[in-house]
């Protein structure tokens, strides 16, 4: 269904030009504007989206004409794949394929291809994975989880994600495969791959009944979209466990409230009940961890989270926020191994759990 | 080298001799010094020569020019004309005595100033082959052909006649006219002195034709492209500011007055009663005082009175300059492909008592758009082709901020663009660099005016190089939607799945309309 309204979608573009064509109109298209003066803060999902604020690509303006042609080849392009099924390219993969578009509509640099990308995903509310054009895989997800997707050559697959070895890497078909089953009651999205290894050997998953998940750093927008699959078709809360310190933090956040850059499909994207688990400031004084002195930058951070209407009200955040000012100092996830391989599972997350009423800690 | 040898044998001869001793010596500054260049003084002699005579006569001229490779480095030039001819027994005198003449006297603008004299080119010839000058002329249908064979006696400075006759011989179609040959040592380069010499002349005089047969059998044809002679320049008195102390000192000599009161107001511009009182006043001399009881003080004191005295400027009606528009449809003819002319006489000035002219022209659209710019200078309708880099011209266009006119220049040095930048100076008295005359000074004065008359053509430059560029840019602009549109139609049907057929025309009018709108654009931005 979503796949026939996208090309509905694309379509109407096209035509809404040859219609400006046919009446002797300069054609031109109406997309919503993505700059900083255009980001509005919803505040029933807490995170940023588009306001109103639209921008016209004319083709009667020698500025604008070479990004329309651009944006209807790239829309074209997309169209035909979102219909063959088969393929997804990534952003960079685009870029190369414009060079043989020809030079007056070939890319020089990939900012560019990203741009025009942006405006279609802009034009049409939707995450750009829905006209088959994804991020470089990374996260991978692992648990007692059922999927069920097509492969390329158009076959349906069932996997469970226990039966793989590190996880399932999550890509464009993982990202929007049918959730097939699952005894699981908790997601944990884990920063760094080291603790999402030490999760998987320490048993985590049967543990605490959980799917594990390996953020890899900043979240792609294919993992954003599955923990968001996840928390609203499956209805499991998410728990964010990432380092102790402002990027940490912000890892967490994006996941929650989604980012600026992808204000115009945050929606599609951020998980608004997802909690933050740790490590906290306050667990850096608790446990006595191993730390490192904050940079300039983690401070620049910490007072622009401070400052951020996303997080404002979130007493719990401001409090951790104003502890990491006072100590000057951060940790890292790994810091937690110094009580041991077991610590983790036996001592802080059950503890953490029940901070958080999680499922099975009430 | 012939050359050498003759000169040697010569001056072995004649060892008392004044004159060609002189010139041999001093063959370089009288414009001598290499033989590229000798040959084309000798066919600037020449021409210009005819170009005054027929002038005089009020005779539009045709000139031919002919230059026959006799042997190795010897030449034979001839110089034909339609004037007035010369009569029978003034024939020697001009040919075959150095410094012979009016124009030596007289102050008034003409080309002569510049030159060393047919008769020098005469020596020169005897001098490097040994050869006479051969001369026909005819004076009017009437009467026959005079022809002479002569060389310069050069311990008197008097004509030495070989042959001399009366023939009946078809040479002048128009009845009269003069021919004349020398055989001389020298060296033709097609790149550079005589074509270029006669080309320039041509330009500077637009109502004279000139044929130029080339020693490689090459023929050029420099028509008229004016039909009418300029007016003749008068001539005057000097003025007290301009006069200097040798000439005033020969003309106190030679002056019949019988006081200094009289001699000054006869013999000077803008002098009368009150002001020859008030320049003996001022250099503290009786104004009875007789001019040939002058001691060298007196004239000292006199040359100072005169520069003191405040006196009116000399009358500027002396001045023939090209025109503006006869230079205009000079410069059209010869650079027919050139973009824009532009061209301007200014308002005859004064320097040092000299009245003075300064014209302009300025040829875009020739030449290489990433070399310096050529500049063509003219003293009194003379191309001046040595000493590119001095005088009073260069100096004036270094000084020109050219960016703002559209050119690129560094520093400051010439701009460059693809152009021609013709200078012309016409006064009684054109001041040079030095004796070989190729540079004109750079005083202030000059400098000054050639800079206005540059600048005021520049400005109109200006104007034309912005239009084009404006044309310019809408025609990229334009090509830039041409160039998009059909991938926009292209790619949205596409994306629509419909077939694009009936949409060629709606999209040809759709580029007409932006055209228009790309042009009202430009016309807003030129304006603001």
């Amino acid at each position: 269904m979503t796949k026939k309204a996208t090309v509905e979608e694309l379509k109407t573009i096209g035509k809404s030009v040859l219609t400006d064509i046919k009446n002797v109109d300069i054609p031109k298209l109406v997309i919503p504007m993505r700059s900083t003066s255009n980001l509005v803060f919803d505040k029933n999902n807490s995170c940023y989206v588009l306001g109103n604020k639209t921008l016209i690509r004319s083709g009667g303006n020698i500025r604008h004409i070479k990004k329309l042609a651009q944006f209807l080849k790239v829309a074209a392009f997309c169209k035909d794949l979102v219909k063959g099924e088969k393929r997804h390219v990534t952003k960079r993969e685009l870029y190369y394929i414009s060079e043989s578009w020809g030079p007056n509509l070939k890319f020089n640099e990939q900012p560019e291809s990203d741009d025009i990308i942006e405006d279609i995903e802009a034009s049409l509310s939707k995450p750009s994975e829905d006209i088959k054009i994804i991020p470089n895989p990374k996260g991978a997800i692992y648990g007692n989880i059922t999927l069920r997707f097509k492969n390329p050559k158009g076959e349906t697959m069932v996997i469970n994600c226990l039966n793989t070895a590190d996880g399932q890497q999550i890509g464009p078909r993982t990202a929007e495969a049918e959730f097939v089953k699952t005894d699981a009651d908790k997601v944990i999205a884990i920063e760094t791959g080291g603790m999402y290894n030490r999760l998987i050997e320490e048993n985590a998953h049967e543990k605490f009944n959980a799917i594990l998940i390996n953020l890899g750093g900043q979240a792609s927008r294919s993992t954003r979209r599955i923990i968001k699959r996840l928390n609203e078709e499956l209805k499991l809360p998410v728990y964010l466990f990432v380092d102790s310190d402002p990027f940490g933090m912000h890892i967490a956040m994006v996941i929650k409230s989604g980012s600026a850059k992808s204000a115009h499909i945050n929606k599609r994207l951020a998980t608004p009940p997802a909690q933050w688990l740790g490590v906290t400031a306050s667990d850096i004084i608790q446990y006595k961890l191993k730390t490192d002195k904050m940079r300039d930058l983690d401070i620049k951070r910490i007072k622009e989270l401070q400052n951020d209407p996303r997080y404002k009200n979130n007493k719990r955040l401001q409090k951790e926020l104003t502890i990491w000012l006072k100590l000057g100092k951060k940790a890292e996830q790994q810091a937690l191994l110094k009580y041991g391989f077991k610590f983790v599972v036996e001592k802080y997350l059950p503890e953490k759990f029940r901070e958080l009423k999680a499922p099975g800690f009430r | 080298m012939n050359e050498e040898k003759n000169a040697e044998y010569f001056a072995k001869q004649q060892k008392e001799i004044s004159v060609s001793e002189f010139f041999e010596k001093n063959k370089h500054l009288l414009g001598f010094d290499n033989p590229t260049k000798a040959l084309l003084m000798i066919v600037k002699e020449g021409v210009d020569n005819s170009l005054d005579a027929c002038e005089e006569a009020g005779i539009l001229p045709n000139i031919e020019v002919k230059l026959k490779n006799i042997k190795n480095n010897i030449f034979r030039v001839s110089v034909k004309d339609n004037g007035p001819g010369i009569v029978k027994n003034q024939i020697p005198k001009i040919f075959g005595k150095l410094l012979y003449g009016s124009k030596f006297h007289r102050l008034r603008q003409s080309r002569g100033q510049q030159g060393i004299g047919i008769s020098a080119a005469v020596l020169y010839a005897q001098l490097t082959t040994g050869n006479p000058i051969k001369i026909w002329s005819r004076t009017s249908k009437k009467s026959k052909v005079h022809y002479f064979e002569l060389f310069i006696d050069s311990t008197k400075n008097e004509p030495e006649v070989v042959k001399e006759e009366s023939i009946e011989i078809k040479k002048f179609p128009a009845g009269h006219g003069t021919l004349i040959e020398l055989d001389v040592s020298g060296r033709y380069r097609k790149s550079q002195g005589v074509k270029e010499y006669l080309k320039e002349t041509a330009i500077a005089n637009p109502f004279a034709k000139i044929v130029f047969h080339a020693p490689d059998g090459e023929k050029m044809v420099f028509s008229r492209s004016v039909d009418r002679l300029p007016k003749q320049p008068k001539e005057i008195n000097p003025h007290p500011h301009g006069i200097e102390l040798g000439v005033l000192i020969r003309m106190l000599k030679n002056t019949k007055a019988k006081t200094v009161a009289s001699f000054l107001k006869n013999e000077f511009s803008s002098v009368g009663t009150k002001s020859a009182n008030e320049i003996c006043k001022l250099a503290k001399i009786k104004k009875t005082l007789s001019p040939k009881k002058f001691t060298r003080a007196d004239v000292e004191n006199l040359l100072r009175g005169m520069q003191q005295v405040n006196v009116q400027r000399p009358p500027l009606d002396c001045l023939s300059p090209i025109g503006s528009k006869e230079l205009k449809k000079s410069l059209e003819k010869h650079y027919p492909d050139a973009e824009t002319i532009v061209t301007l006489t200014r308002e005859p000035s004064v320097y040092r008592g000299n009245p003075f002219q300064i014209e302009v022209g300025i040829v875009y659209g020739v030449g290489k758009k990433e070399s310096q710019i050529k500049i063509m200078r003219f003293a009194n309708r003379v191309p001046l082709l040595y000493q590119a880099g001095a005088g009073a011209v260069v100096e004036a266009v270094k000084n020109i901020g050219w960016k703002r006119y559209g050119l690129q220049q560094s520093g400051n040095n010439l701009p460059t663009g693809p152009m021609v930048l013709v200078v012309h100076m016409a006064s009684s008295w054109v001041p040079f660099i030095s004796e070989s005359k190729e540079a004109i000074s750079t005083y202030p004065d000059i400098i000054k005016e050639i800079k206005l008359a540059v600048q005021t053509c520049a400005r109109d430059l200006k104007i034309f190089i912005n239009k084009k560029q404006k044309a310019k840019r809408e025609e990229k602009r334009l090509h830039i939607f041409e160039n998009y549109f059909p991938l926009i139609l292209e790619s949205a049907s596409q994306l629509a799945e419909e077939e694009p057929n009936d949409l060629k025309a709606p999209m040809e009018l759709l580029l007409k309309k932006i055209g228009k709108k790309i042009g009202e654009e430009n016309d807003k931005k030129s304006n603001s």
